[in-house]
């Protein structure tokens, strides 16, 4: 189980395939990996977004993401589990978040990553401040589904 | 008893504080600490609060040494 907060840009298929071959996992036991990587966009709310400030709290931000995959790992029968978050200055196109979870069968690891990115999402301390073609605003909400 | 206090965000920009180190009295709840910080302006139901990054309730009491951080909804992972 593994928590990182990264302040630069990063290449979430590379640190996944570093991550696996660290040689920590066992296996001949994962029959289930489930992926999420989750991208900046550069539209919101019908507006064009240059770039985007994401601010989070240091320290709680790392803290609630590994109560999270603790809580993951009683709630499913779980290997292993990833998140990587970006923080600082984005861009459109630039990986935000992965979110890997690795177990014997399926249905743990698919419910398990959609767990982790909904509490993520909700309760997890960041924040957004878009720049726009004229201005920046901070993100009041999160897009519906 | 002394107390450390952050803003975040939007909330920061607002209120005009990041960091500040306040004297409290004993039994000061998190509602207080917000109303010795931010006379002007009355806590809405949109301000979260944690007491040494944990989530915690507006009437939670504070104790000497704690980090209290006031900040608004979050907005971390698109869904």
């Amino acid at each position: 189980m593994t928590v990182t907060i990264l302040d630069r840009a990063f290449d979430p298929w590379h640190h996944l395939a570093e991550y696996q071959n660290q040689g920590t996992q066992r296996a001949g036991q994962i029959g289930a990996t489930a992926v999420f990587i989750g991208t900046m966009r550069d539209f919101n709310q019908d507006e064009s977004v240059q770039g985007m400030l994401l601010e989070h709290y240091p320290g709680m931000t790392e803290g609630y993401l590994e109560k999270i995959s603790d809580e993951a790992a009683r709630r499913w029968d779980l290997l292993d589990s990833l998140i990587v978050h970006r923080v600082g200055e984005l861009r459109p196109g630039e990986p935000i978040v992965l979110v890997a979870v690795w177990s014997a069968h399926r249905k743990a690891a698919f419910e398990a990553s959609r767990f982790l990115m909904e509490e993520l999402k909700s309760k997890a301390p960041f924040w957004k401040k878009e720049q726009l073609q004229e201005g920046a605003r901070w993100v009041e909400r999160n897009t519906p589904g | 008893m002394r107390i450390q206090v952050r803003f975040f965000a939007a909330l920061r920009e607002r209120v005009g504080i990041s960091e500040r180190v306040i004297s409290v009295p004993e039994n000061t709840s998190i509602a207080q600490v917000w109303s010795l910080l931010v006379e002007e302006e009355v806590m809405s139901n949109n301000v979260l609060a944690a007491k040494n990054m944990e989530y915690v309730h507006l009437a939670t009491l504070v104790a000497e040494g704690d980090e209290i951080a006031f900040f608004p909804p979050v907005t971390g992972g698109e869904r």
